[in-house]
């Protein structure tokens, strides 16, 4: 009985494929009588091409929506996510001139990327800088551009770079927070867009820049999302500003609590969750290689909060929730040139060991020194950026990650011994261009506008004396 | 009729409230406030940076009530509010001339 059945679908089946093809094979014939091989031939070429077409399609459906989604967490890292962590660190009366510092970022590098940052970042020119060819957007179409990203169109690709030229000058308002006018902030982080981030991601990252590893730069620097591009250069433009402005009225003496950690809690949480999009989104598409970032990152996150957290429940007995996010942002700043490099048990190591050395940066040396670093942009982004560029060409696997070629040693660890002088080099070339750029620039802006507010203004805060308005107000 | 002031543990606030309308107190006014007496205070650490906060969270609690319920008041706030260690607040009292009521310029006693 069970046989019978069996046979019965088997002939149904049969029938089904051979009839089909029949009839298929008849219409053909009858709309193209003289030469059914070559005309199967030629209709089964047009479906290759078909198909290829629709695969090509799907999978820039795929790796553009990703990098969508990533251009839109990178922008959620800077607001609300940078803005409620460094305007929780804040007194009161300064909220709302450190929160607005971040946003006016938001509008201002924007239209500065289109107009001439994206080209000089990114368009083809020499080794250190772009050309204008990509000014206005000129050029800047949908269709990809092969040298970047094969898959995505080139203004996903110019939209998800954008992002990172926001953050970027950012951060480094934590340095100078409750003491800069805003106009001058607004001239002094236009110029550092230009002068120093432009040139720096062209480096990295642009077509010919002297440190790209992908494009066959002189000194092929490993970073995948911006270890020395990002966070080297706001971080030692942190210090640098942090200097050359001098301290807050009153630092040391006079206590300068975080007015709110709650704030500061829920900003480092959205960090944390948009540098999903930073890191994974670096890999540019959403492929393999966007998953060993994604992994990384969360890794080295994670570490680095259980580094910074042990060492401060040690060294102060207990283990804060300040403490606890810090060590967070610390591991997703040193893991960010590794993600994409590195295995998940290297991501480990990494974001211990920066979890560590960012807590005593911030805790023992910036006291040793006595300078203002007012949130730690430099003890957090600096020094972590250099620590996670130099661990990068250490920890780099070409399992991970083959790109000098299959199975050629990438990192230390596989005994390529020269790509940690690279490393170094690379971060050598970002302290020095940030150094010597925005030390210029400040001189430039403190001269014709003056970089500092007045001392009664420092005094009644940045909400009233900058912006007029107040972040809290009781009364009603 | 006779002004309390309690300065009190904000843990303490609810307790007090209750055994304050138990004994018939009309009305009071409640503010958040910092301050301290012989108590000390205590350190807070922000990114290794110690900072000594001597000025901490207290409830300042205001009612008038009439002279017959004073006593009754007092006790019902110490004991309510008391734990017996360093930093349990005080209690102030003071004379008042006059009360108004503003909806209808009740005056005095009658206005509590």
């Amino acid at each position: 009985m069970r046989i019978r059945v069996v046979k019965v679908f088997l002939a149904f089946l049969f029938t089904l494929i051979f009839g089909g093809s029949v009839l298929c094979g008849s219409t053909a014939m009858a709309q193209l009588p003289s030469s059914p091989q070559t005309d199967r031939i030629a209709a089964l070429e047009k479906r290759a091409d078909e198909n290829a077409t629709a695969i090509a399609a799907a999978q820039t459906a795929g790796d553009n929506g990703w990098m969508l989604v990533s251009a839109a967490l990178v922008l959620m890292m800077s607001g609300p996510g940078l803005a409620l962590f460094y305007g929780g660190l804040v007194r009161k009366k300064n909220i709302l001139g450190t929160m607005m510092q971040t946003f006016a970022m938001m509008a201002v590098i924007t239209i500065l990327w289109a107009i001439l940052t994206y080209s000089l970042a990114f368009s083809s020119g020499n080794a250190f800088i772009g050309g204008l060819h990509n000014m206005f957007l000129h050029g800047v179409g949908l269709a990809p551009d092969p040298a970047y990203a094969a898959t995505i169109p080139l203004q996903t690709f110019m939209v998800y770079q954008m992002m990172f030229a926001i953050i970027t000058p950012a951060l480094i308002t934590g340095a100078f927070a409750e003491r800069m006018k805003f106009s001058a902030m607004l001239v002094y982080l236009t110029l550092w867009s230009i002068i120093i981030y432009s040139p720096m991601a062209h480096m990295v990252w642009g077509k010919g820049g002297l440190l790209n590893a992908t494009a066959g730069g002189r000194f092929a620097c490993l970073d995948f999302a911006g270890g020395t591009v990002v966070h080297v250069t706001s971080g030692v433009s942190a210090l640098v500003t942090a200097l050359y402005l001098g301290k807050r009225i009153g630092y040391p003496k006079v206590p300068m609590p975080p007015h709110s950690v709650v704030l500061s809690f829920v900003g480092a949480c959205m960090l944390w969750v948009g540098w999903f999009g930073f890191n994974a989104g670096s890999a540019l598409s959403a492929g393999t290689l966007a998953t060993s970032a994604f992994v990384a990152t969360q890794f080295g996150a994670a570490a680095a909060v259980i580094g910074w957290t042990v060492a401060e429940w040690i060294r102060q007995g207990k283990p804060s929730a300040l403490g606890a996010i810090s060590g967070a942002v610390a591991g997703l700043v040193a893991i960010t040139p590794a993600a994409g490099f590195v295995s998940p048990m290297s991501a480990i190591w990494i974001g211990l060991i920066a979890g560590v050395f960012c807590y005593l940066m911030v805790v023992k040396v910036k006291s040793w020194f006595g300078y203002d670093d007012s949130l730690d942009a430099f003890g957090v982004h600096g020094a972590g950026g250099t620590l996670g560029a130099l661990l990068t060409g250490i920890f780099a696997n070409s399992a991970i990650n083959p790109i000098f070629g299959a199975g050629k040693a990438t990192g230390l660890l596989e005994g390529n011994w020269r790509q940690l002088l690279h490393q170094a080099f690379g971060v050598g070339l970002a302290w020095t261009i940030s150094i010597v750029g925005t030390l210029i620039i400040l001189f430039i802006v403190d001269k014709t506008i003056g970089l500092r507010v007045s001392e009664e203004d420092e005094r009644i805060g940045l909400d009233l004396s900058q912006h007029g308005e107040e972040g809290y107000d009781w009364a009603h | 009729m006779q002004k309390i002031e309690a300065v009190i543990q904000p843990s303490k606030l609810d307790a007090v409230k209750d055994a304050l309308v138990e004994i018939g107190a009309e009305g009071m006014t409640i503010t958040e406030a910092r301050g301290h007496g012989r108590q000390k205070g205590h350190t807070e650490f922000y990114r290794g940076r110690e900072y000594s906060v001597d000025l901490l969270p207290k409830v300042k609690l205001e009612l008038v009530v009439k002279d017959e319920l004073l006593d009754k008041a007092i006790t019902a706030i110490t004991t309510a509010a008391r734990t017996g260690t360093i930093g349990d607040g005080k209690i102030f009292i003071s004379k008042i001339d006059d009360a108004i009521r503003i909806r209808n310029d009740e005056r005095g006693e009658f206005a509590l």
